[in-house]
């Protein structure tokens, strides 16, 4: 800035040379701006957005065939679903089998051609056994004889989905799809459709969740609004000790209050409202409840920050002028309201669709999510390739999700505490 | 809010019907964590209140899960990792975005919204796709199961809500103190000391807390980026909840509420004090 004024004061200079040093400055302060946020991109970039890309890569790539077949993904690339392939390609197969069963790396290319379709990890390394000493030249009636997997266009399916480096398999598979035997995608079997199945149950709960947050929050909120400041914050207290109180440690007291021996229980059959204890942990009832706790802050606070902003005249200037009180309400005060209440509830359904602990310790068995069937992949059944791809889809849901809320608050107006 | 005189016999209903709901729901919200405590004394392992308890009998109550926690080594080299890795955490993600929050509020900063975005997505992604990310690439790189590791993934956790602490208080920075502070004669450095840091110091605790907390809290990333040796106390609380829920876990979330509170007072100390400063500043 100085260094600029005192060019412009020495008075005799053109327009030109003004705005060229104006200009100058500008650039010295964007370059100023720019260096003191660069370590931290450097470092976000790093520690965040290089791995969230490569786990994205790696739920397109499909490297397995190519590196330890290459031959067989090269041919497998010209056949084109014509039918059983020919002489050569069984020929490539072949040679392909028993030296990858030399060099041990033959089960991990039977693991990946068994995730495409099951059968083919007992086909692969029993062929492979016989065909090491097949002394023959004639390669198909051999292998077809061994097994006549061999002859099944599913078997030749699957060898050239694999056959590039990139594929769709699995996020075609995290969409209860696959390619079938023409290479077109169909619909899996009936019995193995689970993902849509999980989505829409993750979506179920997140808007039940959210549902319940809004008929739970919105009223309180508007309670703690009116309300004068010194009680006010009181009342916040309670709202805010849950909010900043470790998850771990909620969803363990709703552990214990939920137990069929817990507290719930317990209070209720000395009611004797009921006799047996009810199911209410394990299931999705314990995971919309925890669910709900957990996240009804996160609405309350949006909700009651907008609300705190409304005047009371308007209400009262409704009244004076004969509306009745619900009108009045649904007509003045509530459309005020919404942007509050629904950046809360956006933020809330946001939250909720990609929970993981909370589902993960009392949601039992139907209370997952579909982090948790991600954590399932990543974790024990090792099929990464398909974690990802659930992991995409998930990104891509609260992705769009975050677009809207941006749309409808603006990311400014986010807000802590 | 008081009811007016002028109240129909609706509204009345409708006035301590608000109030009757408001209460279960704060009554709702408020429960859970007080039942925890008193049950964290149970002198027996049940996960109700004991007739003893209800009684008051102080032979119901003890504090063997307390002593449970600190007998154990691994509870201990949990607590000292947790603060290890938070402390650590925080001074990497307060620093960096404390930087980078007075660059993003300078109103020169080019692409400020796609950089905005950038930074705070960690904050967005599900943090199961962030934790299965880092375990890949930190595994490529040898950063899984170390500290380092651990440090940096909570750091970019952290982040976003430092930016988004310090960034609010700077927007509300009258750069005219700044000015008059150096039309007076203070060097830049002096300046920077004496008015910038005092006035945008709330908004960096605050900022500095919220890190803190959520690498006190977080257990997903460590789940998949720690090795045993990191342990820390939401990933043992993690592990006891999964088996079999012992008090002891109570006895630590008992601990982990009043550490709440004590961050819950300092922050609304912070605002209260960050509100005065603004407020003196605009009268003048």
């Amino acid at each position: 800035m100085s260094d600029q004024e005192s060019t412009i004061q020495q008075g005799d200079l053109t327009d030109k040379e003004i705005r060229k040093s104006l200009k100058k400055a500008e650039r010295n302060h964007r370059v100023k701006a720019f260096l003191l946020v660069t370590p931290l991109i450097i470092f976000v970039l790093f520690t965040f957005i290089f791995p969230l890309g490569s786990m994205l890569h790696r739920s397109i790539s499909s490297p397995t065939l190519t590196q330890y077949m290459p031959d067989v993904a090269r041919v497998m690339q010209d056949w084109d679903y014509e039918g059983i392939p020919d002489d050569e390609i069984f020929k490539t197969v072949a040679a392909a089998l028993v030296e990858t069963r030399k060099n041990k790396t033959i089960g991990r290319v039977a693991n990946r051609l068994n995730s495409e379709q099951s059968g083919l990890r007992s086909l692969m390394t029993g062929s492979a056994r016989k065909l090491q000493k097949y002394q023959g030249q004639d390669f198909k009636t051999y292998m077809i004889e061994l097994d006549d997997k061999w002859s099944d266009m599913e078997t030749w399916g699957a060898f050239k989905v694999l056959s590039n480096s990139y594929t769709m398999t699995h996020y075609l598979a995290a969409l209860d799809l696959e390619y079938g035997p023409d290479g077109s995608v169909q619909a899996r079997p009936e019995a193995q459709r689970i993902y849509i199945d999980n989505l829409l149950k993750t979506l179920k709960l997140s808007l039940i969740v959210t549902v319940l947050c809004i008929i739970l929050g919105y009223p309180l909120a508007y309670y703690l609004s009116v309300l004068p400041q010194s009680k006010s914050s009181l009342l916040m207290i309670l709202v805010l000790l849950p909010f900043w109180t470790s998850l771990l440690v909620r969803t363990s007291s709703w552990m214990v209050m939920l137990q069929s021996k817990g507290v719930v229980n317990s209070v209720l059959i000395k009611l004797g409202l009921i006799i047996e204890p009810l199911e209410l942990i394990y299931n999705q009832i314990g995971t919309v409840v925890a669910m709900t706790h957990i996240l009804l802050p996160f609405l309350i606070l949006p909700a009651y920050s907008v609300m705190k902003s409304i005047s009371p005249d308007y209400m009262r200037a409704a009244r004076s002028l004969g509306a009745k009180p619900a009108n009045a309400f649904f007509k003045v005060y509530f459309p005020q309201s919404v942007p509050g209440l629904s950046a809360g509830a956006v933020l809330v359904f946001i939250l909720s669709i990609g929970y993981y602990i909370t589902p993960a310790l009392v949601g039992g068995r139907t209370g997952q999510m579909i982090s948790n069937m991600i954590a399932y992949h990543m974790q024990t059944s090792l099929n990464w390739g398909l974690g990802a791809a659930l992991a995409g889809t998930l990104l891509f849901v609260v992705l769009a999700l975050y677009a809207l809320y941006n749309r409808v608050v603006g990311s400014s107006e986010l807000k802590l505490g | 809010m008081s009811l007016p005189i002028h109240a129909s016999g609706f509204e009345k209903i409708n006035y301590y019907g608000l109030r009757v709901f408001a209460g279960l729901v704060l009554f709702f919200l408020i429960v859970p964590i007080l039942v925890i405590m008193p049950l964290s004394f149970n002198a027996e392992p049940f996960f109700t209140f004991t007739e003893g308890m209800l009684k008051l009998d102080p032979e119901a109550y003890s504090l063997r899960w307390y002593r449970d926690i600190f007998e154990s080594d691994s509870w201990i080299l949990s607590i000292k990792n947790s603060f290890i890795i938070g402390i650590f955490a925080t001074i990497l993600a307060v620093s960096l975005g404390t930087l980078a929050a007075v660059g993003l509020s300078s109103r020169y900063m080019p692409f400020k919204g796609i950089i905005m975005g950038l930074l705070i997505s960690p904050m967005i992604v599900p943090v199961i796709i962030s934790a299965a990310s880092m375990y890949f690439f930190f595994s490529k790189v040898h950063l899984a199961q170390t500290y380092i590791g651990l440090i940096m993934a909570h750091a970019v956790l952290g982040i976003p809500f430092v930016i988004i602490t310090v960034t609010a208080t700077l927007v509300g920075f009258d750069t005219n103190l700044y000015k008059a502070s150096l039309s007076l004669g203070a060097s830049p450095t002096q300046t920077f000391f004496k008015v910038t840091f005092p006035l945008v110091r709330p908004g960096i605790i605050s900022g500095a807390l919220f890190a803190f907390a959520t690498s006190f809290d977080e257990v997903v990333v460590v789940l998949f980026v720690a090795g045993t040796e990191q342990r820390t106390i939401p990933r043992e609380m993690w592990s006891g909840m999964r088996e079999q829920l012992s008090p002891t876990i109570l006895a630590v979330a008992t601990l982990l509420i009043l550490m709440s509170i004590a961050l819950l007072l300092t922050i609304e100390v912070l605002r209260r004090r960050n509100e005065k400063i603004r407020g003196v500043v605009n009268q003048n």
